[in-house]
């Protein structure tokens, strides 16, 4: 007959050591107790959850599917309040009662609410569960203003999800410093600089000695007698072990229920596991040790062999993108025989500092660059003598290539640091199961499931051992800001960044080159609509001044002629503007337009101004024109009014940013006069209807449009178009044309997200574009309200080239 | 021997926007002042490679890049960086006195050689 194991508690430890156990030779049969109701989710990414960059779905561990196909019985938002350890029974709040043979106590621990008078008050939170973080996610507000009780790792991080929600956040800590127990007062100044760059107010050190407000909290009072508005308050002043439960049994209890090195309580047949316990005196609130813990429950519980638990070095890690802070081992520098290495660059906020004892690792501290911290684990794990390493402890020497350093590392190095797995595991799932793709290897192994920091290395090993590895293609924008366009658009999005040198100092090298800075700054434009922060610096000279620069240096004018079309009187405009500025050449474009060449920059404005005209965005990646044929208004062959369909779609998409130019065409009929074909859009004209194409070129490359629809109404047309464009501006990479957009994505996958979408998804589309053109400007108009007082303006020294008098 | 030097006022700093650079004719030549983040540095505004005008480069760290051909020069040294023949530009002192640029525009130097500009660069890095 099978035995009866009972887990209480349905945490990241408890279903943890579950999952050991069905790995051995069990014979047991398994109910795990759960007071919250949802299944084994991901606490660690619930900061992540705060920040909207994943859902509740996303950090989902094991579904319901896991439990029933494993024959587990899952009792969720039942809560154990008793044990009878003589009938060995877990009694539920409702009083009733379930026998067991085998025990696990997996009950975690609480947040810890200090004694604050007011902590009871409405709209005081704590940041623990999934249902905490639907609460909290329920009262953030833009222009909340939020108070954070705790400069630790949890609150620092329920501080930037807040913050991300639009709240203004403030952040108390009773130290002096922010996360003081894994960072040392440099590294926590450090620290601070980087929140505070975020936007986040940081108070240090600060006791608060009540919280105010008449039933719903409204400000906090500090020792200092300060007062501080708040509108929402989250406590997250650390965590206490929840061992209830195990004391009202007569369990050995101090700050943890004590266990042994298998994981065993003070009786033979309970067990425990995770943040509840206390093990040679250490109690724990990180995953890495918990997942060690498992391991050794599951052992020691099925009778099989398998490692004891002997503690474990304490590693930490702080989960805000852009901020990188590790942590691990002991940082007390001042204890006898330690001798510290160090490096720091204030500038670009990087601070490393490695404490060494008779030449072996006993701490770390890295801030803003946290790439070695692999390597430093595995020194503390292994009590590596690093006398051979001496010369590079701060910076690997550089390896001759990527590959070759993974190659060199020992089956037994730990890879995935959360859920313990090892280069060697990893290998040997690879080998027996045929994994070939990362999503694959996180299912089969569980690397890179909790933090995912390890993601780089996981694939490094797929590339270099899977036989059938296939990368998911990733290009990255530029060094300076190694992550790929898609990445990039969702951290502005997800991040709320607004500015290009945001974007830098946060995931960058905080410097930017000429690659990486014109290309945020169309991200920001199409993705903010022009609700961001415009840095002229950060844009080629050409959008600076609006005019295209030629070989000499002085600037052409192209102003616009929708559809090709002119009249008399701009014509003679043009003309009096050439004679009046000297204009050396006055020329026909291939565009149906007129290019003024030779314009010196200090004329641009007034060069704009006499021609009363708006520009013609020639100097740009933006929308440049719409050639037409007279279509239906002259010529006798044409069957749709091309002309005019032209002009209207120039006029609605005119003064907007594209991710490379487009310029497109529409024709009255097949005879395609205004080569619509070889155009980024094109609209060709049939007899009661319109074809629309995209993806032509004929400049560099040559290359016939794809059909994206035909259509009967030259308002469907339009729209058609519409959709295409705006799902360029989004999904385009910077400096992508439509023919290389169009062969990347496949025409058939861009017909389904655009014109054969459904209805709902093309008005979004429609919706976005919209409001960006709602807020597109001519950008000529600078003439009138200059970006920069000398943005046109040729300086004159004060002093010529007489001696100066000082 | 070094000879008296020449400090001329040039411009308000306001007149140049952080991370941007402008022209300026002076003392028969034509320079450019970058502002790096309230250190105002001057090059000659004249790109070896096709004459480009660098003062409407972009500038990225301490270099700015050519808008015509994108050669990519040093603006403490004036050497070119990444190039595939050695170039360089001029570089002058440039300070701020009350508010206002001043260049020393009969100091100007040139670096051939990356030996000199390694140790050069040191030099005012550490200065900074």
């Amino acid at each position: 007959m099978k035995r009866h194991l009972i887990v209480v508690g349905n945490g990241m430890a408890g279903v943890a050591c579950v999952e050991q156990i069905l790995k051995l030779r069990h014979d047991f049969e398994i109910t795990i107790f759960g007071d919250e109701t949802h299944v084994n989710y991901n606490r660690i990414l619930l900061s992540r959850v705060l920040a909207g960059e994943k859902s509740a779905d996303d950090i989902v561990l094991n579904d319901i599917g896991w439990y029933r196909s494993n024959g587990i019985q899952a009792r969720l938002g039942v809560r154990i309040e008793n044990l009878d350890r003589d009938r060995r029974l877990v009694i539920d709040a409702q009083g009733q009662a379930t026998p067991f043979d085998k025990l696990i106590i997996a009950t975690g621990s609480s947040a810890f609410i200090p004694p604050i008078p007011g902590v009871e008050k409405k709209n005081v939170h704590v940041f623990r569960t999934l249902d905490d973080t639907r609460a909290l996610l329920e009262k953030a507000r833009k222009g909340c203003k939020a108070v954070v009780i705790g400069g630790g790792l949890l609150g620092l991080e329920a501080a930037r999800g807040l913050q991300l929600r639009g709240c203004e956040v403030s952040v108390v800590h009773l130290m002096e410093t922010l996360m003081e127990r894994q960072l040392d007062p440099t590294g926590g100044a450090y620290l601070k600089r980087k929140i505070e760059s975020l936007g986040i107010r940081v108070m240090l050190p600060q006791q608060t000695q009540a919280l105010l407000g008449n039933g719903r909290v409204d400000g906090l009072r500090f020792a200092s007698g300060e007062e501080l508005e708040a509108d929402l308050v989250v406590i997250a002043a650390g965590i206490k072990p929840n061992v209830d439960l195990a004391r009202k049994a007569g369990l050995e209890v101090r700050r943890g229920i004590v266990v042994n090195d298998h994981m065993v309580t003070s009786d033979p047949n309970i067990h425990a596991v995770g943040e509840c316990t206390e093990h040679r005196g250490q109690t724990f609130g990180l995953v890495a040790p918990l997942m060690e813990q498992g391991k050794a429950l599951a052992a020691a519980i099925t009778g099989n062999e398998g490692p004891a638990f002997t503690g474990s070095t304490s590693a930490t890690k702080l989960k805000i993108m852009g901020v990188e802070i590790f942590s691990a081992g002991s940082i007390d520098d001042s204890a006898p025989g330690v001798e510290t290495v160090r490096y720091e660059d204030p500038s670009l906020g990087i601070y490393k500092k490695l404490l060494l004892k008779n030449n072996r690792l006993e701490g770390v501290i890295l801030v803003g660059d946290v790439s070695e911290e692999r390597h430093y684990t595995g020194w503390l794990r292994e009590e590596t003598n690093l006398a051979p390493h001496r010369k590079h402890l701060l910076f690997p020497p550089p390896a001759e290539d990527a590959g070759l350093e993974i190659a060199e590392m020992p089956d037994s190095e730990v890879i995935c640091g959360c859920n313990g797995v090892t280069k060697g595991t990893i290998i040997d799932a690879i080998h027996s199961s045929g994994i070939g793709t990362l999503s694959e290897l996180k299912k089969c192994t569980r690397a890179s499931t909790s933090c995912g920091s390890c993601t780089n290395l996981c694939e490094q090993l797929l590339r270099a051992v899977a036989s059938d590895f296939q990368e998911e293609t990733r290009t990255t924008l530029c060094s300076c800001v190694p992550f790929s366009y898609e990445q990039l658009r969702e951290i502005m999005r997800g991040q709320q960044l607004k500015s290009v040198q945001e974007v830098l100092n946060v995931y960058g090298n905080g410097k930017g080159c000429e690659v990486c800075k014109p290309a945020l700054s169309y991200m920001l434009d199409m993705l903010w609509c022009g609700d961001h922060e415009e840095d002229r610096s950060a844009r080629f000279i050409n959008d600076r001044v609006h005019a295209n620069i030629q070989k000499d240096g002085t600037f052409s004018v192209v102003p616009r002629m929708r559809g090709g079309v002119t009249s008399a009187d701009e014509l003679r405009r043009i003309a009096d503007v050439a004679d009046k500025y000297k204009i050396p050449m006055v020329k026909v474009t291939g565009s149906q337009r007129i290019d003024l060449l030779g314009v010196k920059k200090a004329d641009l404005p007034h060069v704009w101004a006499d021609l009363g005209m708006p520009s013609g965005q020639a100097y740009t990646k933006g929308v440049r024109m719409v050639k037409t044929c007279v279509g239906t208004e002259f010529c006798r062959f044409g069957v749709q009014d091309s002309t005019r369909a032209g002009i209207e779609l120039e006029q609605r998409l005119e003064n907007l940013f594209t991710p490379h130019k487009v310029k497109m065409g529409a024709v009255g009929c097949p005879r395609n006069c205004a080569e619509a074909t070889v155009k980024d859009i094109g609209m060709i004209g049939q007899d009661g209807s319109w074809q629309i194409v995209v993806g032509g070129a004929a400049g560099k490359s040559v290359r016939k449009a794809d059909l994206l629809i035909t259509v009967e109404t030259t308002e469907l047309a339009l729209e058609a178009c519409e959709l295409f464009f705006q799902y360029y501006r989004e999904n385009g990479n910077y400096l992508e044309r439509t023919y290389d957009f169009v062969e990347r994505l496949g025409i058939e996958k861009i017909r389904k997200e655009t014109v054969y979408a459904a209805e709902p998804e093309k008005k979004k589309l429609l919706d976005r574009l919209k409001r960006s053109k709602a807020l597109a400007k001519d950008a000529w108009l600078e003439r009138e309200t200059p970006a920069h007082a000398t943005q046109f303006v040729q300086i004159e020294a004060i002093d010529k080239t007489e001696k100066a008098i000082l | 021997m070094i000879s008296q030097s020449n400090w001329l006022r040039v411009t308000p700093s306001e007149n140049i926007p952080s991370l941007e650079g402008r022209s300026v004719q002076i003392g028969g030549r034509e320079i450019a002042i970058f502002n790096l983040h309230g250190r105002f540095v001057t090059i000659e505004n004249k790109c070896p490679h096709k004459g480009g005008p660098l003062c409407d480069g972009i500038v990225s760290g301490t270099t700015v890049v050519c808008p015509l051909h994108g050669w990519r020069f040093d603006l403490d040294t004036g050497l070119a960086v990444r190039a595939s023949l050695p170039a360089c530009v001029t570089t002058f002192p440039t300070r701020v006195e009350d508010g206002v640029i001043l260049v020393d525009i009969d100091h100007g130097s040139r670096i051939e050689s990356e030996e000199t500009a390694a140790s050069s660069l040191a030099q005012i890095r550490l200065q900074d």
